[in-house]
């Protein structure tokens, strides 16, 4: 009975097939030009049926064949019965072949066209996107800048704008405030670096077909010296994937396991499906490689230093923000901006959805100061009192505010009493009774140059008045002062101010209205850090939901040799490097080293590098190039959209398509991981098809398919698929989440987006901290600190071993506590590269800040040709040249006979790099400013100045040095330079 | 009968660019016959912002003027342009991508420097109000779809309707005294055209410099009081909207226990005084 309906049902799936090739052009375009003869058989060899793919057609015959491509093999009829009725579910597949049950033979690039053809044939009748009046077709997609409609003619992108919602999408929330009503814009506000991306998408820059640097043999010569000098010529996809696939197994044999480090940006095109945290991660599993390891790059200060005083290991030592836009708009009455450009940085990956909560702020007389060197477009936009300080002298600011608390007694004495340790100790630093000098605004005038009189009236001010800080861009954490040599102790400062004044008290908080908007928390929809499809359960955020909800294999790193991120080029070149861990498990895990090399592991000996440039982005980045070039790296593969950054400098390239070529899924800012809820930015949250809007540009192919062409050629890439395209991974990800439980798969993909329902206005989280302002169980939804880590009752209190804010840290008492730079009294130590560092400054007497950039993100959107390049804030042309932008003072402008534009050299021991200046007011004098994350990098030689960068890599200038002893925290913001006019030298330029 | 007109509020604009960004999307590579032929990826946008910086140490703002095709109901480029220009009964200007081939002589039409010559097709350019997109249906066009701050308003209004907006809102145009009757309004224009008389007041208190909050600010002109100012909690004030060039002005400041100061100021263009710091008891004028 059983080997009837199994034979039927083979039966039918040739009908299937069949069907599916005359009625449906995809399934036509996969198996035209294709000849394969697949197997279905029952292990025993009692049934089984034969089809054969000859001339885009198929036949099917009944029986065993002595030879075929491809044989899925099953254990026993029921597994056969399970695996091939329809509806059957992800978790028995999964089960099946996890235990051996079902087994897929064949060389892996026939089984997995075939695997993928069998998913193709249910869905490939889905419409996708909606036809529109004009004769264009409106397709999804998201950004890192936000979701976007994507209107396509043709296999063109004719636009892409911003997405309007419409009346059948959920309502938008309404937040009552002093007699006034908030909703926002029912409309995804996106960034530049969205609105940008067709002229990316069509850059000249896109690498469109396999290339080979033109020096390079892989069985001969392989001339590293010539890396980033030579051009290229093109190969074909069968030669790339051999050379690559080829020379990972050579290495493999030769050297042994961790002799390939994977390396990547902190960020790449946004999906679930094709991001590092899930495909490459995925991959790099299946091949063992040695990890670059992070520096928590955007939380720097926080992570190092503010959570031994308060916890939130798992937010990286930042704070939470849930129910914080309705206090901060009902209760509080000023905001201090310190070091936070949200209208720059917005949060982190939210579009300008926030401006619009800010105006609100403004109607309802909510007063803004904003400390910062520049004024910075949060500030230009909404005013309030610029108070321009120094780089890196913020903490001496912070700790003069806290003298006047405490010399006027003005500060939360019940708070500090009752829900804060150690403060006795930390007001005789206040006070000067530790060490003879009263921290008082005169003080900290010469570090900062803020006058005493102007922090005596902030002080009072903030104490006077219920005081939000933003602190860093997020306001509750990123980037600013927390990424300088002082930033450790900045962060520290922030958490202590907020201490004094009674944190988690109706209006006495953390943000800028960036974050903290009422929607439901209890939707789950993966984030991209919640593992994708990488089935890495120890270095994702994939096990606590992804890998639960969405059955499949998991995969493991075997080899577990670290490089830290920072220490890259000083590892190949010296071969050795010391880290410090970036693990949000806990405030101790960061404090024990680990060394590279590591015991029993090869040295690296070949650098697989995917998407964006590292030039623009890490520090002291001329190291790089002597990487790159070093003689023990055997072979450098750079898998990139476009010809850029460290491109240039592989032997090998794998040209990939953008997100706009391929299909994925993913939910608007949902990053999950370490920033839980960050969708709590947005003002609705939508979760996103995004399309395959054009075909591949070129010969170009998504990651995912890369990856899958390389491990093909080793074996296991039907592992790697699991036999599904991104499309069937993304639909997989759709049905583990709770989208799956509010709308159709099918309506899903036809509209491409849903906006999950705001929460219900009796049901909203409550405000972050009043729980333990309040001394009260945690009422908020997040699963932070670990059940373990409550010195007393679960959820009462903080993570700290008082469960209380702590001034002098138990954690640093416990762990470090003889480090003289990161002293448990959260001592003003001045930066190792500023004002104080008189012989330094004497050659080079200007403070370089580079943040966060405001047009691109990090290096996407800029150079390749995009549009972005011609906005004067982000780069100016000059003689036909695209030049990144430095701003300074008219003052130090003057002095160096520099005019607005004109292009200057900025330079220290470090390098040489060409900007156009931006001169104004609206930076301090002695203090210049420019984005990280130029794209481009352009080496030459300069006879009087040898290596110059005219692409605008500002991080070739900055310091490689840790913020602190101790930790691997970047203080690019502490950075000394000079500048001057610049003229290029009279002969042509050559590369360097 | 209801035409086109754009409202910009130079107060919310932040130089985000979505707008010129938005307006190359639907422009560059693309053609519209009829309405506008491709435009250049590089270079002159249809769509410019300027900046305008004012002030100097701590008081310092800056505004941002996006300028774009004006419409005017009585156009100067229409008047050289014959058929090569039209104007829709919405009130919006076309210049017809065919018949303005080789017209260069259009641009300097423009008293607004708001016609941009796309050397690659030899045509004159303006920015057609996405006339193509909003005779699709569209409810406005591209730019104030794209901008984050609500910066950017499409108002379709009659002539009555939109000169009671004007009032309203009190509303300006571009260079109005060339009458060209532009159906672009700006509000808090100021900004960008006008300029500031600041200044930080402080006085010693017990020994000590402080910040003065609540001293009372007078600025006069011609010996007459023209505004009245108090400062902020940082002895801030600022007196805003004057115009540039406007000649001499006093500022006194008193303070009911912390004394009296005054200034003279001859205003060109904005002047930051700095800190003025009270003494004496002399009173309020």
């Amino acid at each position: 009975m059983k080997h009837t309906k199994l034979k039927i049902i083979l039966f039918v799936i040739t009908q299937v097939l069949k069907g599916a090739i005359k009625k449906h052009a995809a399934v036509r375009k996969h198996v035209n030009g294709r000849s394969c003869v697949v197997q279905i058989v029952l292990k025993d060899g009692s049934a089984g049926r034969t089809y054969t793919f000859t001339n885009g057609e198929v036949t099917s015959k009944a029986g065993i064949h002595p030879n075929p491509e491809v044989t899925m093999l099953f254990k026993d009829i029921d597994t056969a019965l399970t695996f091939l009725t329809p509806g059957v579910t992800q978790a028995e597949i999964i089960h099946a072949a996890k235990n051996f049950r079902v087994m897929v033979l064949g060389a892996d690039a026939s089984v997995v066209w075939f695997m993928q053809l069998m998913n193709l044939t249910q869905t490939a009748a889905l419409e996708q996107g909606i036809p529109m009046a004009d004769g264009t077709r409106r397709f999804t997609t998201n950004t890192n800048g936000g979701p976007l409609f994507v209107y396509v003619k043709d296999d063109k992108i004719v636009r892409m704008t911003p997405i309007d919602l419409d009346e059948s999408d959920a309502e938008s929330w309404t937040i009552t405030a002093r007699g006034k009503q908030f909703t926002p814009a029912r409309r995804g506000m996106i960034n530049p670096h969205a609105q940008c991306l067709k002229s990316v998408v069509y850059s000249e820059k896109r690498i469109l077909h396999p290339m080979k640097r033109v020096d390079y043999d892989p069985n001969g010569e392989r001339n590293p010296q010539n890396r980033g000098k030579s051009g290229y010529v093109r190969i074909s996809w069968d030669e790339a994937f051999d050379m690559v696939a080829g020379e990972i197994q050579r290495q493999k044999k030769t050297h042994g396991p961790g002799s390939m480090a994977l390396w990547h940006g902190s960020h790449h095109q946004w999906g679930n499906v094709g991001y590092y945290l899930s495909s490459l991660l995925r991959f790099g599993n299946l091949i063992g490689f040695t990890r670059v390891h992070h520096n928590p790059d955007s939380w720097e200060g926080w992570y190092w230093g503010a959570q031994h005083h308060y916890g939130n290991s798992l937010r990286v030592g930042i704070p939470g923000f849930y129910g914080l836009v309705e206090d901060c708009l009902k209760e509080a009455e000023m905001i201090v901006f310190w070091s936070s450009d949200p209208e720059t940085t917005n949060g982190y990956a939210s579009g300008l959805e926030g401006t619009q909560r800010r105006f609100w702020a403004k109607e309802l007389g909510i007063e803004f100061v904003h400390i910062d060197p520049n004024l910075n477009a949060t500030a230009q936009l909404y005013g309030g009192r610029w108070i321009p300080i120094k780089p890196g002298t913020d903490p001496a600011m912070a700790i003069a505010i806290m003298n006047v608390w405490v010399t006027e007694g003005i500060y939360d004495k019940e708070y500090v009493a009752g829900r804060t340790t150690g403060f006795e100790q930390w007001s005789d630093y206040l006070l000067g009774k530790e060490d003879g000098i009263p921290k008082t605004p005169e003080w900290q005038e010469a570090e900062t140059g803020v006058p005493a009189r102007v922090v005596r009236a902030l002080a009072r001010q903030w104490a006077k008045k219920k005081t939000y800080l933003a602190a860093g861009g997020l306001g509750a954490g990123f980037g600013g002062a927390c990424r300088n040599a002082t930033g450790t102790q900045w962060a520290r400062n922030m958490v202590l101010l907020l201490a004094m004044q009674g944190l988690g008290k109706p209006g006495i908080n953390f943000g800028n209205l960036q974050a903290g908007t009422p929607l439901d928390h209890n939707f789950w929809f993966p984030g991209y850090a919640e593992g994708g499809i990488s089935g890495e359960l120890a270095h994702t955020a994939g096990a606590a939901h992804t890998y639960c909800r969405m059955p499949h294999v998991l995969t493991m790193n075997p080899v577990k040799q670290m490089v830290p991120r920072q220490r890259l080029p000083d590892a190949i070149i010296d071969g050795k490097a010391t880290g410090y861990p970036w693990d949000g498990f806990s405030q101790e895990a960061q404090m024990t080293p680990f060394q590279y090399p590591m015991p029993g592991y090869s040295k690296i000996h070949m650098l697989y590098r995917y998407g964006t440039s590292t030039f623009g982005t890490i520090n002291d980045t001329g190291r790089y190039v002597d990487m790159f070039r070093h003689e023990s790296i055997e072979m450098v593969v750079n898998q990139s959209i476009w010809m850029e950054g460290d491109a240039l400098f592989a032997d090998v390239i794998l040209p990939a398509c953008t997100s706009f070529e391929r299909a994925d899924i993913s939910e608007w800012g949902n990053s999950g991981g370490y920033i839980h809820h960050n969708t709590d930015q947005l003002n609705h949250r939508i979760a996103l098809f995004q399309h395959k809007c054009i075909e591949p540009l070129g010969e170009s192919k998504s990651d995912y398919d890369i990856f899958t062409g390389v491990l093909n050629r080793m074996g296991t890439g039907a592992m790697f698929t699991e036999g599904c395209s991104d499309f069937d991974w993304a639909k997989r990800m759709f049905d583990a989440s709770d989208l799956s439980k509010k709308v159709k798969f099918k309506d899903f993909v036809r509209k491409g987006y849903y906006v999950i329902p705001a929460e219900q206005e009796k049901l909203r989280s409550p405000a972050y901290f009043r729980w333990f302002a309040e001394d009260r169980h945690k009422d908020v939804p997040e699963p932070i600190p670990l059940p373990s880590q409550w010195a007393g009752d679960f959820a009462k209190g903080l993570q700290t071993q008082s469960g209380k804010i702590e001034f002098v840290p138990s954690s640093l008492l416990r762990g470090d506590p003889d480090n003289a730079e990161r002293p448990p009294v959260n001592r003003y130590i001045p930066s190792w590269e500023g004002n104080k560092t008189t012989a330094l400054v004497a050659k080079y007497p200007v403070q370089m800040i580079s943040t966060h950039s405001r047009f691109s993100f990090h290096t996407y959107g800029d150079g390749k040709d995009s549009t972005v390049n011609d906005i004067d804030d982000h780069r100016i042309q000059v003689d036909g040249y695209y030049y990144w932008v430095m701003k300074v003072n008219p003052i130090d402008a003057k002095a160096r006979g520099i005019t607005q534009h004109s292009l200057i050299r900025v330079f220290n021991d470090r390098c040489s790099v060409i900007c156009a200046a931006d001169v104004s007011p609206m930076m301090a004098a002695g203090v210049c400013k420019s984005y990280e994350s130029s794209a481009e990098v352009d080496l030459f030689m300069d006879p009087r100045f040898g290596r110059v960068d005219r692409g605008g890599c500002v991080n070739m200038l900055t310091p490689k040095r840790p913020q602190v002893k101790g930790t691997d925290g970047m203080g690019s913001n502490s950075c000394l330079v000079e500048f001057e006019p610049y003229t290029l030298p009279t002969e042509a330029l050559k590369r360097a | 009968m209801s035409q086109w007109n754009l409202i910009i509020d130079v107060a919310r604009c932040e130089n985000c660019n979505n707008c010129v960004l938005a307006n190359k999307d639907e422009f560059v590579g693309n053609n519209f016959p009829g309405y506008s032929s491709p435009q250049p990826l590089h270079g002159e946008s249809t769509i410019k912002i300027s900046r305008t910086v004012r002030g100097e140490g701590h008081m310092v703002d800056a505004a941002y003027l996006p300028t774009l095709c004006n419409h005017c109901d009585d156009a100067p480029c229409m008047k050289k342009g014959g058929d090569c220009i039209s104007k829709r009964a919405d009130g919006i200007v076309i210049i017809d991508p065919e018949k303005s081939k080789g017209r260069k002589d259009l641009v300097a039409a423009c008293p607004y420097g708001s016609i941009v010559w796309n050397a690659d097709l030899n045509i004159p350019q303006n920015w057609i109000f996405d006339a193509h997109l909003l005779d699709k249906g569209w409810k406005e066009p591209r730019c104030s779809q794209s901008c984050p701050t609500g910066s950017m308003r499409a108002v379709k209004h009659s002539n009555a309707e939109m000169a009671a907006l004007v009032k309203a809102e009190g509303l300006k145009v571009l260079k109005p005294e060339l009458s060209t009757k532009p159906r672009v309004y700006y509000k808090n224009l100021h900004r960008s055209t006008h300029s500031f008389i600041g200044g930080s007041v402080v006085a010693a208190i017990n020994g000590v410099l402080e910040c003065v909050e609540g001293a009372k600010v007078e600025l006069l002109q011609a010996g007459s009081t023209v505004h009245l100012s108090e400062t902020d909690a940082y002895g801030d004030f600022k007196f805003d909207a004057l115009e540039n060039q406007s000649g001499k002005y006093t500022v006194r400041v008193h303070h009911a226990t912390l004394g009296y100061a005054e200034r003279e100021v001859r205003l060109g263009a904005t002047q930051f005084l700095g800190d003025i710091e009270l003494s004496g008891t002399k009173a309020f004028a």
